[in-house]
């Protein structure tokens, strides 16, 4: 009885999207599909990459892009960078924080410490605003996740600067991008080849570093990944283990009554 | 067993017992009188229990760490996600849970509509469990306002405003809803104090909707009714315990699917952008569990008409068990119903997904012909249908498909199996 039942149900879904699936309409142009290392079931994140990528962050990006959820010691963290403990602390001293006020009531600058959040560029979203041409350069601590297409999405765009198509024409300080929503950006293309110089020999190619750069944002927005992949094949081998124990259960007690499950 | 028969052997029992009952309806639970024939449909009463209780244990420990303020909301649920002890997991099991929770209703409303299990004398538990229903929409609804990033925020806006189409009052009721002139941080909080009371209201009505079912005792696939106690039931416990907790683990093993491996696909992207005033996203979408609904909403080129048919179009179901006419509740001895029943499935499922797109040109066209059949399927097709419809016989019992009209059994079997 069961069975009828979910196979017209799964057929009756199935042409329903058949049905629907023409009526889409390309807004956008889809993203380049990257093959990124942390997208399958048990993917994890390229560390070399990830710190390649914080490089990236850091030299290009933090100049004009916060990253406020974050704390430097995130950087040393399992399933992260896993910069050691004397690298997180000299990348946290590299900065000075306004901290206070002290018992005077004074507010007072001292070096970056493990604990604290990213330095952001900008005191505030206006001054941010205002210093970039009236647009705001999002925050990237969860950037990633904020966009449809996600990792390729960002990475697309990084790639996506090409000269407008002829006839369009383009305000000051505004870009051609083939993948930004609306064709139309504001920020000028960031990368560009060597513009960084990586500390592991590496060579700063653009489609390296975008690759890098767009992996330690997904990294940022979720640095549970890893360990959400792994507990989650755990969980769900344990969960199987117990159906099955569970199934051989309901068809001993049911064997006593004359009746199907 | 029956209840009456059931005394506790041990003395301190029967003390406790005279006094308060406790023991009677332990007992009564387990020995509920079951139809031995219920198929995996009805394991989602157990299953939807499960998704009520996962709700409150991770919104409990959520809301140890949530700040309801406008200015910290989107930043408190960054720090569950990344400094409190498997704050991520717990926020995913909620968020996804929302939306398991319903699947979960979805399917039992369905499952009812397909066997008749809404008709007498089992009306009061079909419009207990819409009661329940309804506040599921509400505390979902609030619940995705509270992460406080783009959809909570101009979803919030669109769903209030649905109040000020009300001629008259509706801007007064809608500043009311509010506490402020426009979606704001006043709202925000009683959002969040709302959405932690609706669950123990939805808890209290659970109460209500098992009491309702344990007087008839369940409906089954051939939608008969049964002697009880009888060959054909069996006792709630061992026997419905360990096919729910089998059907539930299968859930489970989905649920984590989602929880490990795809936690945000179901919900919007721009969420995870701060709620910002001043920026209005592209397309407004609620989560996918309400799409149908708000097809039908912007299916309407009038906004009072719009919120009318939207509220309509749940309401109709408080009177379904009377517009249905036929006598005989499972689709399975109903030829003509099971038909129109697939398609309103269809239509729902067609609903939603042009809820999900933008309202103009072919997806409105469309919307609103699945507007029209959604209520056309109330109004007409089932009373109509009821009245027309030759039932195919009806086996007396489950045990011995005995026909009630005198058919040939093999081709009852025949249907019986088709199901």
């Amino acid at each position: 009885m069961i069975r009828f039942n979910s196979k017209r149900l799964i057929i009756v879904i199935l042409s329903t999207l058949i049905f629907i699936k023409p009526l889409f309409s390309a807004e956008t142009i889809d993203p380049i599909k990257v093959n990124w290392s942390f997208k399958e079931l048990t993917g994890k994140f390229d560390r070399a990459s990830l710190q390649r990528g914080f490089q990236v962050y850091k030299e290009v990006c933090a100049s004009c892009h916060s990253m406020q959820y974050l704390s430097y010691r995130n950087l040393g963290e399992p399933g992260g960078p896993e910069f050691t403990q004397e690298e997180v602390k000299a990348i946290a001293a590299s900065v000075e924080i306004e901290d206070g006020p002290d018992s005077q009531g004074e507010m007072f600058t001292r070096q970056g410490k493990p604990s604290d959040k990213f330095k952001s560029p900008y005191p505030n979203v206006e001054a941010s605003t205002a210093a970039n041409g009236g647009a705001y350069p999002p925050d990237m601590s969860v950037l990633v996740k904020a966009r449809p297409g996600g990792a390729d999405y960002m990475y697309s765009v990084l790639m996506g600067y090409e000269e407008p198509p002829a006839g369009m024409k383009l305000d000051d300080g505004v870009y051609y991008n083939k993948y930004m929503i609306g064709q139309k950006i504001k920020m000028a293309s960031p990368l560009s080849d060597g513009i960084v110089e990586y500390s592991d020999g590496t060579e700063a190619t653009m489609d390296q570093m975008a690759k890098d750069v767009t992996t330690f944002l997904a990294w940022a927005a979720e640095p549970e990944l890893e360990v959400r992949h792994k507990l989650g094949i755990k969980v769900i081998i344990y969960l199987i283990l117990l159906t099955i124990l569970v199934y051989l259960s309901m068809k001993k007690i049911w064997s006593r009554v004359d009746s199907e499950i | 067993m029956s209840d009456q028969e059931y005394t506790p052997k041990s003395k301190a029992g029967k003390w406790f017992n005279d006094r308060l009952p406790l023991l009677t309806l332990g007992a009564h639970l387990t020995d509920y009188p079951t139809p031995k024939n219920l198929n995996y449909w009805w394991t989602f009463g157990g299953i939807l229990t499960f998704c009520l209780l996962t709700q409150i244990i991770t919104g409990i420990v959520l809301a140890m760490h949530y700040v309801a303020h406008a200015d910290l909301a989107f930043a408190s649920v960054e720090h569950i996600m990344r400094n409190v002890n498997y704050g991520w997991l717990i926020r995913y099991i909620h968020s996804n849970g929302a939306s398991m929770f319903f699947l979960a209703v979805y399917i039992h409303i369905f499952r009812s509509m397909f066997y008749g299990s809404y008709k007498s004398p089992r009306e009061v538990i079909w419009i207990i469990g819409l009661l329940i229903y309804l506040l599921m929409m509400a505390t979902a609804f609030m619940g995705y306002v509270l992460p406080w990033g783009q959809m909570s925020f101009w979803g919030a806006t669109v769903i209030t405003s649905l109040f000020s189409a009300i001629p008259l009052v509706g801007e007064s009721i809608t500043t009311w809803l509010w506490g402020a002139y426009s979606v704001d941080n006043p709202t925000l909080n009683r959002f969040f104090s709302l959405h932690y009371l609706f669950p123990f209201l939805i808890s209290g009505l659970v109460i209500l909707h098992i009491w309702a079912l344990h007087v008839p005792g369940n409906n089954n696939p051939i939608g008969i009714d049964l002697k009880k106690p009888s060959k054909d039931t069996v006792p709630f416990h061992p026997y419905i315990t360990i096919k729910d907790a089998f059907a539930l683990l299968l859930f489970m093993i989905i649920f984590s699917g989602f929880v490990f491996f795809s936690p945000n696909v179901l919900g919007h992207s721009d969420n995870y952008i701060p709620a910002n005033p001043l920026v209005t996203p592209a397309h407004i979408v609620p989560e996918w569990y309400l799409l149908p609904f708000y097809a039908i909403l912007r299916s309407v080129p009038d906004k009072l008409g719009g919120v009318i048919l939207m509220f309509g179009s749940i309401f109709i179901l408080f009177v379904l068990p009377w517009l249905d006419t036929s006598k005989v509740r499972s689709a399975v001895f109903r030829p003509m119903y099971r038909y129109f029943y697939w398609i309103f499935v269809v239509d729902v499922l067609l609903l939603g997904y042009m809820g999900a797109m933008p309202a103009e040109g072919i997806y409105l066209t469309l919307a609103r012909i699945g507007t029209i059949y959604y209520f056309l399927h109330f109004i007409i097709v089932l009373p109509v249908v009821g009245l027309l419809e030759k039932t195919d016989p009806v086996p007396m019992s489950i045990s011995a498909p005995v026909l009630s009209s005198g058919a040939d059994p093999a081709l009852a079997k025949k249907d019986y199996d088709k199901i």
